[in-house]
């Protein structure tokens, strides 16, 4: 009986499943015909009303601010303005001078929880490096959210500004830059000879430097973050100097999509095998290497290459797609 | 540990793996993933939320090797999981809810940025309520204000791009106020988790040491989380992205993303810095005042507000208020009130926005309050779900609200003096205002269209998903009226705990 009534439901909900993708399609349809008997009339005369609307309120609020707004608002908010800062700035400031003194030794943050880290940090979690051994070990489920704000930066990016063959129908922003032939990129590839020899010498050694920094995240001061954001650099250096064409070469779209998913992966499951051993007080099995060696203190290595892998991408996303619409 | 405990680290983990997932997914697995996620979700809470109602306890769960305060930790309670468990149904039957309205809204090749951003939003949510650290808190505040906005900016129409923005402005004013909040408590207490400030908190104000830099600390993590959570003075973002934003996101933002900040702001109340400093500050009394007036303010704009959305985006307002007056009484029932309204409100507000905006499409599209005359004859379900949301809202006894409104009262009473005649005034002109929005709307749902009258005819078709969803969200309602008072008795039995 039960599972009769599952059946059906299930039934009627793939039904409606597969009604909702003729709809998935015929929305395309109808964004990819643009003139307007697509439209009912209501739909219309309500665009019609509200283009009126908003026309009579647009000459009312010029007529308006030209005469006496502009310059009534202008004051009251600059008073405004000024008054909250300078409350502000004058509270914050008062706040500073009653903290405690910076640096003396009893001050409130010296105490068990920094005496741990700095006395048995290095026993503990293997890295020479203290702040990589309580970002990426002590402190891991935040530094986890930190690459997630990363994540969630980039997909918010990408939606609003990466245009494809439909999406200057939807959006203005992709619209802007797809009606606009003399963009920054209208002249590519410039060819700039300086540059170009520069980048030449330059990049592989940024290249490299970012990659030092990541894999010795754990020994001398870097990390992922930092080592991912000089390898971005790198990449936008060399995007700048030889045009976006070349750089499809070897990273396109689908290069960032699989890079981050395997690094934000590998991040989240080597970080559900700790987080689960811990709580549940099972011993790891993630040898911790002589400290000081390259390929010591467990998983912070493999999750500093993560991080970097992912700041990198990141990073060149931003450019590129702020530049240029695409990857 | 047995094994049921390790739920809510697995479900934060599950939805943050998903989200990762979904970007190499087409819209149509992307879709489907998510509903899978937020459903196992929803059943593992639920598996936590009896775990933790039969033994009546707390615990804390380690987040790695090393314990608290060295490493990071969350703790989950009768509390965190009842609310949790509110908010799990709540985001599961408006994703369902409003499908359609989203597929046909959002760019198709980028429709999975949607769901990721959904599961994003979701995995914010359950960090901040069950996190125990204060950093963690402000990551995930991170995550959630930059997941909202992406949302509200979802359907990109002119509108939204413009509400987009001044919902990231206000948001990250409010955040960096916070974050100025938790580096200021760091340097006088020199801990970030939440059990050690509270000591420290303790001795210092024993000691009378640093008073100001307290004082100013508890200032900023209020005005900030009051500013993310839309307090009366502060809405002004609320509107355009509540009422422009395609209706599952109205539903999220106005059910879970506000509650998600409140319910920081009562933990940071209650377990960090310790409810009677804070009442010893004055700071329950400006929040007191700003939730009346929100009260008023909020319901005055939804009755001139013109289309429906915008008249229930307004109510949120006033929601918001009442859940900010029952803060600031100053008393344990007050804050019991404040966390079932906020669970309540979760319920209600979502089924109202998935209902009134499929309603305007019914409708002929125009979105104009007075033509939806008559919908309860072509789409029966739609406008029922409405009504209930309504009369609920205006606070009809055996539903939700009605409970708030009479444990609010009690409270008042509780404490007496002017407190108690000012709320009794208010909740008196408040409900009164409610009436005249919400049940003039709901009667002319069932009014038949006369003779003359035009009717529009819909620009969607009905579609099953909705049905679902808003049969979810109807089931949710009425059964948080029946069962208000064990919930109320819960939330209470969490909250001595939860100090």
């Amino acid at each position: 009986m039960k599972s009769k009534m599952m059946n059906k439901l299930s039934e009627w909900l793939t039904d409606e499943a597969s009604a909702l993708e003729r709809e998935m399609e015929a929305s395309q349809e109808r964004a990819a015909d643009e003139d307007e008997a697509a439209l009912t009339p209501a739909e219309i005369r309500w665009a019609q009303e509200e283009k009126e609307e908003e026309e009579r309120i647009a000459r009312r609020l010029n007529e308006w601010t030209d005469e006496t707004g502009t310059k009534i608002s202008r004051t009251l908010y600059s008073i405004l303005c000024l008054v909250i800062c300078l409350t502000l700035i004058v509270l914050l400031l008062y706040t500073v001078t009653e903290l405690p003194s910076f640096g003396s030794p009893d001050h409130p943050i010296n105490n068990e929880v920094s005496a741990r880290y700095i006395e048995k940090g290095l026993q503990e979690t293997g890295a020479v490096n203290i702040v990589t051994g309580m970002i990426l070990d002590y402190r891991a489920f935040d530094t986890l959210g930190e690459s997630s704000v990363l994540f969630t930066a980039a997909m918010v990016v990408l939606f609003l500004l990466r245009k494809d063959k439909e999406s200057h129908k939807y959006s203005p922003l992709a619209k802007v830059m797809h009606d606009n032939p003399h963009s920054d990129t209208y002249y590519e590839p410039k060819n700039d000879i300086i540059l170009q020899k520069t980048a030449f010498v330059l990049v592989p050694i940024v290249l490299l430097t970012g990659v030092y920094v990541v894999l010795n995240g754990h020994l001398s001061p870097g990390g992922g973050f930092s080592g991912g954001a000089i390898m971005g650099a790198g990449l936008i250096l060399y995007v700048i100097a030889f045009g976006f064409a070349k750089m499809r070469r070897f990273f396109t779209y689908k290069t960032y999509q699989f890079v981050v998913l395997i690094a934000l992966l590998t991040y989240a499951c080597s970080k559900c095998y700790s987080f689960f051993t811990g709580a549940n007080h099972i011993p790891s099995v993630i040898p911790l290497g002589t400290p000081g060696a390259i390929l010591s203190s467990g998983l912070i290595l493999v999750l500093n290459i993560c991080v970097g892998f992912v700041v990198t991408c990141t990073m060149y996303c931003f450019y590129a797609v702020f530049r240029k619409g695409e990857l | 540990m047995l094994f049921v405990q390790n739920f809510p680290f697995m479900t934060i983990l599950l939805t943050l793996i998903c989200a990762v997932v979904t970007s190499v997914l087409s819209g149509r697995n992307a879709r489907r993933l998510t509903i899978m996620m937020l459903s196992v979700v929803t059943v593992m809470t639920a598996a936590v939320m009896v775990y933790t109602l039969s033994t009546g306890d707390s615990y804390v769960y380690m987040m790695g090797h090393f314990p608290a305060p060295w490493g990071n930790e969350i703790r989950v309670g009768v509390l965190e999981t009842t609310m949790m468990m509110v908010f799990c149904v709540v985001i599961l039957f408006s994703f369902l809810g409003g499908m359609l309205p989203s597929i046909r809204e959002i760019e198709r090749s980028k429709y999975n940025i949607y769901c990721i951003l959904v599961d994003l939003l979701f995995l914010a949510l359950q960090a901040l309520v069950y996190t125990n650290d204060l950093f963690t808190a402000y990551v995930f505040i991170e995550i959630n204000t930059l997941a909202a906005a992406g949302l509200v900016m979802m359907r990109q129409k002119g509108r939204n791009l413009v509400a987009g923005v001044r919902y990231m402005i206000m948001n990250l004013l409010g955040s960096s106020l916070f974050l100025f909040g938790i580096v200021l408590l760091y340097s006088i207490t020199g801990h970030l988790l939440m059990e050690n400030i509270r000591e420290s908190v303790a001795v210092l104000v024993e000691t009378g040491e640093y008073k100001v830099p307290l004082t100013i600390v508890v200032a900023l993590i209020t005005v900030g989380l009051a500013l993310k959570s839309a307090l009366y003075p502060f809405e002004k973002w609320l509107p355009g992205a509540y009422s422009n934003a395609t209706p599952s996101v109205a539903a999220m933002l106005s059910s879970l993303v506000s509650k998600g900040y409140i319910f920081l702001l009562i933990k940071v109340y209650v377990r960090v810095i310790g409810f009677d400093v804070i009442c010893s500050m004055g700071v329950l009394d400006v929040l007191f005042i700003f939730g009346l007036m929100g009260m008023i303010m909020g319901s005055v704009s939804a009755v001139r507000a013109k289309t429906t959305r915008m008249m229930v985006a307004y109510s949120s307002v006033a929601q918001i208020g009442y859940i900010f007056t029952a803060l600031g009484l100053r008393s344990e029932i007050g804050i019991v009130c404040a966390l079932w309204h906020m669970a309540a409100h979760a319920a209600t507000k979502s089924m109202l926005f998935i209902s009134c905006a499929e309603m305007d499409d019914a409708c002929g599209g125009t979105h104009l309050r007075k033509n939806l005359r008559g919908a309860f004859y072509h789409s029966p379900l739609l406008a029922l779900a409405f009504s209930l949301g309504a009369i609920n809202l205006t606070g009809i006894p055996l539903l939700s609200v009605f409970m708030t409104k009479v444990t609010l009262v009690q409270a008042a009473i509780d404490v007496g003096g002017r407190h108690m005649g000012l709320v009794l005034g208010t909740v008196a002109i408040s409900t009164l205002l409610n009436a005249v929005y919400f049940l003039g709307t709901a009667v002319n749902l069932f009014t038949p269209t006369k003779e003359g009258d035009e009717v529009l005819p819909p620009t969607v078709r009905k579609n099953r998903y909705t049905v679902v969803g808003l049969i979810g969200l109807i089931a949710l309602n009425l059964v948080m009226g029946v069962l208000s008072q064990p919930i109320l008795t819960a939330l209470a039995e969490g909250l001595t705990r939860f100090a």
